[in-house]
């Protein structure tokens, strides 16, 4: 983190709140999908968000892709800040920051064929000429690992790890500055997610391109990450470099969820610790901290006050007790 | 199927789509129907077959070759005279035709060698006037399914375009398209048919126009709720990162993924537009009576049914029955050949 040289992406403070119609004559309701994020990104890093379905990580990537503009706060993409940018500054933004998307049988036009849709951002987005730009698709489909004849055929010729590998070549066909891969791995075998991640991980090393990698997967983002960003309910309770988080993990929300992961051999699981209850509703989120109804350490400041992020042991923590509960 | 190791190139959706079409015998029968009667019409069309269909070819309802039997008003029993067409000054007076008596006697005389010899019997009988049956039914063929194809193909169109653009856009662009909606369904179907027709006034192309302008909400209905299933779908999302306009996310992105309801909705608009064409036709909206069309002949039939000739009747409502029914039952299968999840039992 400190000692990137330039910040491909900086986050400061970016919230996204939807309103939702709660019926008829009854007003609208406030979802708090994202509260108040913030976090930084450089070339050839890759940042991990992880955290439960419904924290926020899905919407943090459709603000990264500008597919809709955060209500507010700062996002710096490449220096430009997107968030308050207009149309036409978000338009020539767009090819910078390409998505990888959870589910490769619905990201792909299945009436298109491969070579056509990898045709397509070349189009809109350069000047390249037709035979240029056919080099262009045959260099691509040969590093993603397809063979130059599968770029006439229709997408439901190809298995899952196929398509995402489909899916990776259109993100990176246009040389993006960062790719947002929402959990890219966790539709396919688990024998295929090994061979993907490495995919990802020899195009970083080929390009320079910044990954931001949601997923729920610790053992996945233990394998690619190197900076942790953990999410509840819509706001960061633990960031910073993912082999100190994985180390120690300090907040009791990482510490739950690093216990939550299998492991193989015997001595290293860990003795489980259960969080209680469900995750609240955003519609309605509790007071103070976010996760004092099921912290097992929670006391009464914690349902009082919100605990903001705080440098503990080189990395940041939101929680009240933090230095009591790791001594 | 196979994923590695072979040469060819994947059979795109239409290709699979036409096999299974083919390996349906309902639609292997009714599109051979459906290819006759195109024929039959192209063939009308260019003029090669019904070109006479408004002659006089037989006697006043001349009776059909599988009805010979049938008491015919033109037989020994006639009560038409020859005397009764004799003029004198009196009934010049009030004959509005008796100045032309002359010039139909040269006329008469000029083509006497020219004798057309008024057939007892048709092939399917004769209407009123003496006219072929047959062919007028081939002709009124031609142009109900003309009208019916094209008809339909501006319904789809009206309907696919506001559609897209209600469900893709959704918001205020809905609500106002949604209204428009809602007040052309208000309105009572045949009402404002017969309102459209009754402003743009008659001929074939305003029939088309009419059942077009007017036809195009279901459509509309159907390809806006695909918009709004479709346009938050990750194929989209991942066209929108790549900088795609709009307009080439609704068009070329999703509209090839609803193709296939368009091309099922254009045929069914084709049989309910026959049949509106009829029902037009019929109420003296439609087609203009100086062409023929199976409404047109329904229409006529009105008058002879009083007087037991039933064979018009009956060769246009077959005619029509067939390609309607063959119609539907080729629709039927296209939707099972496109739509293969929609269909499983």
């Amino acid at each position: 983190m400190s000692e990137s040289k330039t910040n491909l992406l900086v986050a400061r403070d970016l919230t996204r709140h939807y309103q939702v119609s709660r019926g008829f004559m009854k007003g609208h309701a406030t979802v708090k999908a994202l509260n108040g994020v913030s976090f930084e990104l450089s070339a050839r890093r890759t940042l991990a968000v992880v955290g439960e379905s419904g924290c926020g990580k899905s919407t943090l990537a459709r603000q990264l892709t500008m597919i809709e503009p955060p209500t507010s706060g700062q996002l710096a993409i490449d220096g430009v800040d997107v968030a308050s940018a207009d149309k036409g500054t978000i338009r020539n933004m767009r090819s910078k920051v390409q998505m990888v998307f959870q589910n490769p049988f619905a990201s792909l036009n299945p009436r298109k064929q491969i070579s056509a849709m990898l045709d397509e951002p070349l189009k809109i987005n350069t000047t390249l000429s037709k035979s240029e730009r056919d080099e262009r698709i045959r260099a691509m489909i040969a590093t993603v690992g397809l063979r130059p004849e599968h770029s006439h055929r229709y997408p439901h010729m190809f298995s899952g790890g196929q398509r995402q590998r489909i899916a990776i070549a259109r993100a990176m066909i246009l040389n993006p500055k960062i790719v947002v891969a929402d959990e890219p791995v966790s539709a396919l075998d688990v024998s295929i997610q090994a061979q993907i991640l490495n995919l990802f991980m020899d195009l970083q090393d080929q390009y320079g391109t910044g990954y931001v990698f949601i997923s729920h997967n610790l053992a996945v983002v233990e394998h690619v990450a190197d900076d942790l960003l953990v999410m509840y309910l819509g706001s960061a309770v633990e960031y910073g470099a993912k082999s100190r988080i994985y180390q120690r993990p300090m907040h009791p929300y990482t510490q739950a969820l690093m216990s939550a992961t299998p492991a193989i051999h015997p001595e290293d699981r860990q003795i489980k610790i259960k969080i209680q209850g469900e995750l609240p509703s955003p519609l309605n989120p509790p007071s103070g901290c976010a996760f004092h109804k099921r912290c097992p350490y929670a006391v009464e400041r914690c349902a009082k006050e919100v605990p903001q992020l705080r440098e503990i042991d080189q990395r940041k923590v939101a929680c009240h007790r933090v230095e009591e509960i790791n001594t | 199927m196979s994923m590695n190791g072979t040469n060819t190139r994947s059979a795109s959706f239409w290709i699979q789509a036409w096999k299974r079409l083919l390996a349906d015998p309902v639609a292997r029968i009714c599109g051979c129907i459906l290819a006759i009667y195109l024929v039959v019409a192209l063939l009308s069309a260019t003029g090669l077959i019904a070109k006479g269909w408004n002659d006089e070819v037989g006697v006043s309802y001349a009776n059909p070759v599988f009805a010979p039997n049938e008491p015919n008003p033109e037989g020994d029993t006639s009560l038409i005279r020859e005397d009764a067409s004799v003029t004198d000054d009196e009934t010049k007076a009030i004959d509005p035709l008796a100045p032309k008596y002359e010039e139909i006697a040269k006329l008469e005389r000029t083509n006497a060698d020219k004798v057309t010899v008024l057939q007892r019997l048709l092939p399917l009988g004769g209407d009123k006037t003496g006219r072929d049956v047959l062919a007028k039914t081939i002709k009124a063929g031609q142009i109900s399914i003309a009208i019916g194809l094209a008809a339909s193909f501006i319904a789809v169109f009206i309907g696919v375009v506001l559609g897209a653009f209600s469900g893709y856009f959704g918001g205020k662009v809905n609500d106002a398209l949604e209204w428009v909606y809602n007040v052309f369904t208000s309105v009572p179907y045949i009402l404002l048919v017969l309102a459209f027709s009754a402003v743009l006034g008659k001929g074939v192309g305003t029939v088309i126009l009419v059942l077009g302008m007017t036809g195009w909400t279901g459509t509309y209905r159907l390809i806006r709720s695909e918009y709004i299933k479709h346009r938050d779908r990750d194929y989209v999302q991942a066209a929108n990162a790549i900088g795609a306009s709009h307009l080439r996310m609704m068009f070329l992105h999703i509209l090839p993924n609803v193709s296939h309801l368009i091309l099922i909705q254009l045929s069914q608009e084709v049989i309910s537009f026959i049949k509106a064409e009829v029902v037009l036709s019929f109420l003296g909206f439609g087609v203009p009576v100086d062409l023929i069309s199976w409404g047109i002949m329904i229409s006529d039939v009105r008058s002879e049914l009083v007087i037991g000739k039933w064979w018009q009747l009956a060769s246009c409502a077959t005619a029509m029955s067939v390609f309607v029914v063959a119609f539907s039952f080729f629709t039927d299968s296209l939707r099972d050949a496109l739509d293969p999840k929609s269909s499983r039992r």
